[in-house]
């Protein structure tokens, strides 16, 4: 039943107990593994921290020791949205049983702006407060309760003003975050009014928490002269970096941040980790002492923003096949009280809006709305999911309005090489080729046969017909997902690597471990070049002082960006190894044949059949170290290729694109709104994969991920904006039973990436997220079995017990509940 | 002093503050860092632990708690096993070795905590091999969250960890560590604490206490308290533990029905109610979680008196009693007359519940409780219904309709219940029924649902009893009125 990568049997010790030992001659001769290809890349190895895991030795940043005078530090936070701080008394804060500190924003001594990419995000409030959370004052005690107890007795005031949270109403009075982007292909309007049949209609897509099981925490020392070293839990360490040193008004070279593993990220820790680390930087600074920041989650829910919540319009014209002529979409993305990474999101929610589907003449508006809340932030898929929700709602109308299979239309509108009335139909709205479309199509063609689509199809008709109150939905949902940073600057990165005199091999590089597996794939890639079984290539925490000016762990991109720096590094080190030994290793008939020399299986092997010599890597290493041969390398890459231009809107922003189907099965309580995943089948697209157990990992996470965030993840405010869904009693994120009990997960074979991407793999952390949607587009094809398939009730998300059966009970009353769902306040 | 084992090895912790959980005790006192916290609201399972106490044959039985909102103090004579205390030296427990070949840690924070989940399913395993059904992993797992598996990985190791070679902890060598512990327990029994945490063993002792310390809080699961000291940072300076009072730890059988302790908890429960009460065990599945179940306690349900507990709709709908109990002797009432406004009861000054009465259920009383939530698992209702009814010569007979989330007590529907007194479960009745249910009930909205929908959803409840009595009627067996996911 489940297509589930082959494990090895034996477990990684026992694999470790058969490797027979061997010598390296020389000097400096020690035990050195023998070697296998066990580890390179395309195996499934485990992960690198697994054992550490499972035993409780894996150390995240609260668990790290620290002195014991150790300061906590515990944030004052506004419990006000929107007006002007008129008082902040914090004398009895002072004088609480063991604060030693505490700072607001007129003890910050340098910038007091942390904006990432834009200006607009204070430290701490000066006068005007913009959300429920925005961290008003810091206190340092000397325990983690003594501060969080000492916070409560600040005397805050605030002229409260009102608040604005309604981010369609924010985009009518043109209170943007950043400016307005559209992208236009071909003449729209013409298109709309030349087509057969025309769909109008509205979605409210909601936000998501992250939900990190490790809370935003740092650990900052004070170092020599004026720095400090910041241990953190953090996408992007680069980043704090540089706005710990602008806080305190020190060069970036005072600053050293440490990253081992953060406790889960998925993007809220790319951007928001920094205030914390900021906030801790000041402290240790003034009182000389380690200074940690750990914030409980209610507070992280709070102060840290989400992905964004969408409102999406859309109106699209289509001829009596489905085949969609073209149309206007618009989306407003809530991106709360500044810009943070905002301007990226709404841009990739836009070029998302397509999904797998040639829209035609098409134009594409993306407002960036503000609004009293938390700043929202990057979220796996950045956007992306947001805009595809359009399409696929779209997809799903227009074949109620035919008659016709959701999933016939679906294919009917894949990207294909044609050319239909002057538009190319394999090029994007914002004028990307898309490559590889024979395998968008036999990736669809095998999951519907695997799934087998059309019986379950049938099934289904037939168990409504006779099922009142159980109804069932099937949908099969793709995903076309562009893999680069859109930020071009963004798409570099770089790797040091070092060879030990025992043979040992030491990986450093600019990507952060959460989870997804990067840095074991790192490893295999080296362990891939220099012929050696993975146990003796170690990685160690990233660190702004070994590999500098590094981008943020995020768009997917780790494996892609850092495995190309760490593969360069080893290529060059393997050449000046090859060029030494090809010298030193040379007899009596001459030097050793430099052509096809390789490292392979522990072993420099040079030349063929009689001639062929074999040293071993600790012999080889050892005799270029005492030859004066440098054993370490720096690694550095950049993606070629990609560029856009924000003036014309088009360009080729994306490497290449990953691609992934999911077909669910749901069946609905339409009584009581309760329903439950019956099965669902995946077929995603890694390419060559560089680790299968890993990215099946991050498909099948990936997945549940993202029908949680359509499902039962239901972000809440009150009408002061203060949110109540602050924590996992009111926030439901996906449990053990939301597994489906089918779960078949499959990669892709057969299919390496067209693009000269590592070893032909593709990027996998976000694209799987967006198969969650084969959920909602079931939940909606059960929902429209009440009305006989006439038409797709609106199903705003998350589509709780609650939405999905006032949307049923909708139904049965005869209302055409496209129009009559309203988004939540 | 808090006095126990720590992975087989005797701890000793003096001048541990009251309202000290086992979390903060391992990490911030003992050094012991490998049991996180995600949440400090016992809502995520990242801090799992096992706690041991000796069973009525004196082998340990272990038993997952929430280390974020277990007391500290309850760990006075047990023996607590946490993540660091299952390898044998290099060789990993099975539950971590399957967690490794199965690819289930991704980024390893919930780790621990699944890993001490699975430890105790592994221990139950072993004492009595059964079938590892979907049920039973749910129950096992459902209250360790993970966001970044998916959980597939985590369900095969669960299934598999019993084909690896059963590497014992070190601590399991030691042939007395279940003696010592016993005899840890008798030692305290014996001396019975003092200071600002106490536990009294018997009914009299805590009379005595609460009558001396009447500003002392009463705790036992401490499942609901702990928030209060974790969330709203209020110190809790006096406890008195009901846990080990013995009278409040019986189940009485009577011809009449079961008194039950105050102090039992859930998961003790889930024999009886499963033999009596079918469907007050098939909510049990989905009460919280079984680290919760393990700790918290009927008694504790009640006096809570929240109006979205889970216990209390079922319990009017069943017609339970309580018995208080307090300086000025026992009184009993029905639970009806006990909840009086949000948060409100009949407990007077320095009383407290001593045990619930549940009357025997005849042959023919019916019960269907069904819980509305956002998720299946460990999520709290939005609405919950509790419907106990007679069929008597066609006719429904002591219809009691009770629900939560719609008042601000738990409240049984009184004019609903007129509307089908007496009457055949026809489409009539229950179409007056579902009219005469918003009179009953006014509901709010909140967080977990608004207004209307509880009231839709509430009514649709009569609805599906309705489709439900139908198909029994015409002894469908398989009526498709609910979901198998939700099915009794």
């Amino acid at each position: 039943m489940r297509t589930l990568t082959d494990i090895s049997p034996a477990s990684v010790k026992a694999r470790a107990d058969q490797q027979g030992r061997n010598k390296g001659d020389g000097p400096l001769a020690r035990e050195i593994s023998d070697v296998t290809r066990q580890g390179a890349a395309g195996a499934s190895r485990a992960h690198e921290s697994a054992v550490k895991h499972v035993t409780g030795r894996a150390a995240y940043i609260d668990d790290l020791q620290a002195p014991a005078d150790t300061l906590h530090v515990a944030l004052g936070l506004s419990p006000v949205a929107h007006g002007r701080l008129t008082r902040l008394d914090l004398e009895k804060v002072k004088a609480a049983p063991g604060v030693v500190d505490v700072i607001t924003i007129v003890d910050v001594p340098g910038h007091t702006d942390i904006g990432p990419v834009f200006p607009g995000d204070p430290i701490f409030a000066d006068d005007e407060i913009s959300y429920v959370g925005q961290c008003l004052f810091a206190v340092a005690a000397d325990s983690h309760q003594a501060a969080r107890r000492a916070v409560t007795l600040a005397e805050v005031e605030i002229d409260a003003q009102p608040a604005s949270l309604d981010p369609v109403a924010a985009a009518a009075r043109e209170e943007f975050v950043r400016p307005t982007h559209v992208q236009q292909s071909g003449d729209w309007q013409a298109a709309l009014d030349g087509a057969a049949h025309v769909i109008e209609s509205e979605q409210f897509v909601g936000g998501q928490e992250h939900f990190y099981l490790e809370g935003q925490a740092c650990l900052v020392q004070p170092s020599e002269d004026e720095g400090v070293i910041v241990h953190t839990s953090n996408q992007h360490p680069s980043e704090t970096q540089k706005l710990v040193a602008e806080v305190l008004d020190i060069p970036f070279h005072a600053v050293t941040v440490e990253m081992r593993r953060m406790g889960g990220g998925f993007g809220g820790k790319e951007t928001q980790a920094s205030p914390w680390a900021c906030i801790a930087a000041i402290i240790a600074r003034r009182t000389g002492r380690t200074t940690r920041v750990r914030l409980p989650r209610a507070e992280d829910m709070r102060a840290t923003g989400k992905r964004h919540p969408f409102h999406n319009r859309y109106k699209l014209g289509f001829d009596a096949q489905g085949v969609l002529q073209g149309g206007d979409i618009t989306v407003i993305g809530d991106c709360g009280y500044s810009p943070d990474l905002s301007e990226a999101i709404v841009d990739r929610a836009m070029f998302h809006a397509d999904n797998a589907y040639s829209l035609g003449s098409a134009r594409v508006t993306g407002h960036r709305a503000r609004t009293h809340t938390a700043s929202n932030t990057a979220f796996r898929g950045f956007g992306g999911p947001q805009g595809m929700m359009i399409i696929e709602a779209a997809l799903d109308d227009i074949a109620r309005r035919l008659g016709e299979d959701p999933l016939t239309i679906r294919k009917r509108n894949l990207y294909r090489a044609a050319e239909e009335q002057g538009i190319k139909r394999d090029v994007t709205h914002y004028g990307q080729p898309v490559e590889q479309l024979g395998l968008l199509r036999d990736l669809i063609a095998q999951l519907e046969q695997s799934s087998d689509y059309w019986t379950r199809r049938e099934a289904v008709a037939a168990h409504n017909t006779g099922s009142s109150i159980i109804k069932k939905g099937l949908a099969l949902t793709p995903v076309k997902f562009g893999i680069s940073f859109t930020a071009k600057h963004l798409n570099q990165a770089g790797a040091l690597l070092h060879v030990y005199t025992d043979g040992s091999v030491m990986i450093n590089h600019g990507g952060t471990e959460m989870g997804q597996g990067l840095h074991t794939k790192v490893c295999q890639v080296v362990a891939r070049e220099l012929g050696l079984d993975l146990e003796q290539v170690r990685i160690t925490a990233t660190r702004t002082d070994k590999v500098p000016n590094t981008s943020p762990t995020a768009a997917s991109s780790g494996a892609d960006l850092n495995g190309q720096a760490a593969r360069d590094a080893s290529l060059k080190l393997k050449e000046r190894l090859f060029d030494f030994a090809a010298e030193h290793f040379g007899t009596d008939r001459g030097g050793l044949d430099r052509e096809g020399m390789r490292l392979e299986g522990g072993e420099l092997i040079a030349g063929s059949g009689e001639a062929e010599r074999r040293i071993a890597w600790g012999e080889l290493v050892q005799a270029a170290y005492l030859s004066r041969i440098s054993l370490s390398e720096k690694g550095f890459y950049s993606t070629p290729l990609i560029h856009y231009d924000r003036e014309t809107a088009k360009g080729r922003p994306f490497y290449y694109y990953a691609f992934g189907a999911a077909v669910a099965e749901v069946s609905v309580d339409t009584l009581s709104g309760e329903y439950q995943v019956d099965r669902v089948d995946i077929l995603h697209d890694v390419g060559d994969s560089l680790n299968p157990a890993i990215d099946i990992g991050q498909v099948e996470g990936g997945f549940i991920q993202g029908m949680g965030w359509l499902t039962s993840e239901e972000l809440k405010w009150n009408d002061a904006g203060r949110l109540v869904s602050d924590g996992p009693a009111t926030y439901k994120i996906p449990t053990f039973g939301d597994l489906p009990p089918v779960f078949n997960v499959a990669l892709m074979q057969g299919h390496p990436n067209s693009q000269a991407s590592i070893y032909r793999s593709k990027a996998v952390g976000e694209p799987p997220f967006m198969l969650g949607m084969s959920v909602w587009s079931a939940l909606r094809d059960a929902l429209s079995s009440l009305v006989d398939y006439r038409h797709c009730p609106r199903l705003d998300t998350p589509a709780t017990p609650e939405r999905v059966l006032m949307a049923a009970e909708a139904l049965r009353q005869g209302a055409d509940t496209r129009e009559t769902q309203h988004a939540p306040a | 002093m808090i006095d126990f084992y720590l992975n087989g090895k005797r701890q000793r912790c003096d001048d541990v503050p009251a309202d000290t959980s086992i979390l903060e005790l391992l990490r911030t006192r003992l050094g012991q860092t490998g049991t996180k916290e995600g949440c400090a609201s016992g809502d995520c399972g990242a801090c799992t632990v096992a706690i041991g106490e000796p069973g009525d044959d004196g082998a340990l039985r272990y038993q997952a708690a929430n280390g974020c909102i277990t007391p500290a103090h309850q760990l006075d004579g047990c023996h607590l096993v946490t993540v660091e205390g299952l390898a044998r030296g290099d060789a990993l427990h099975p539950a971590q070795a399957a967690m490794v070949e199965c690819h289930a840690s991704q980024c390893g924070f919930c780790t621990p905590g699944i890993v001490m989940s699975l430890f105790t399913l592994h221990e139950e395993q072993r004492r009595t091999p059964a079938p590892l059904s979907q049920q039973r992993l749910e129950e096992v797992l459902g209250g360790n969250l993970c966001r970044c598996t998916g959980y597939r990985p985590i369900r095969d190791a669960a299934l598999s960890m019993n084909d690896y070679p059963d590497t014992h902890p070190l601590w399991a060598d030691d042939p007395d560590l279940a003696s010592n512990v016993a005899q840890l327990r008798a030692a305290k029994a014996a001396s019975s604490g003092g200071g600002h945490y106490v536990a009294p063993r018997d009914l009299a002792a805590l009379r005595k206490l609460k009558a001396e310390h009447p500003e002392a809080r009463l705790v036992a699961g401490a499942t609901d308290l702990w928030l209060e000291t974790t969330q709203q940072l209020k110190a809790l300076d006096d406890l008195i533990d009901v846990r080990q009072v013995a009278e409040l730890n019986t189940i009485e059988e009577t011809p009449q029905g079961w008194w039950i302790g105050a102090a039992v908890t859930y998961s003790r429960l889930e024999p009886l109610f499963g033999q009596h009460f079918p469907a007050f065990a098939h909510l049990l599945h989905r009460f919280a979680s079984k680290q919760i179940r393990n700790r918290g306690t009927l008694g504790g349900n009640v006096a809570n008196a929240s109006p979205i507990g889970d216990s209390p709709p079922v319990l009017l709908a069943l017609d339970a009693r309580v018995s208080l109990d307090g300086p000025d002797g026992e009184r009993e009432l029905p639970l009806g007359d006990f909840f009086l406004d949000y948060k409100q009861t009949a407990l007077g000054a320095n009383e407290f519940i001593r045990a619930i009465f549940l009357p025997r259920p005849s042959d023919t009383q019916k019960l269907k409780v069904w819980k509305l939530s956002k998720r299946r698992e460990d999520d709290i209702s939005a609405v919950l219904g509790a419907f106990a009814w007679h069929l008597e010569g066609g006719a429904m007979r002591d219809v009691r309709l009770a629900f939560g989330g719609m008042a601000a007590i738990p409240k049984r529907a009184a004019a609903a219940e007129a509307a089908l007194e007496g009457q055949a479960p026809s489409a009539d009745a229950f179409a007056a029924a579902r009219v005469a249910l918003a009179s009953d009930f006014q509901p709010m909205s909140d967080v977990r649902g608004s207004a209307e929908y509880r009231q839709v959803a509430a009514s649709n409840l009569l609805e599906r009893l309705r489709l439900m009595i139908d198909a029994d009627s015409h002894h469908n067996a398989n009526p498709e009125v609910t979901l198998h996911a939700y099915a009794h």
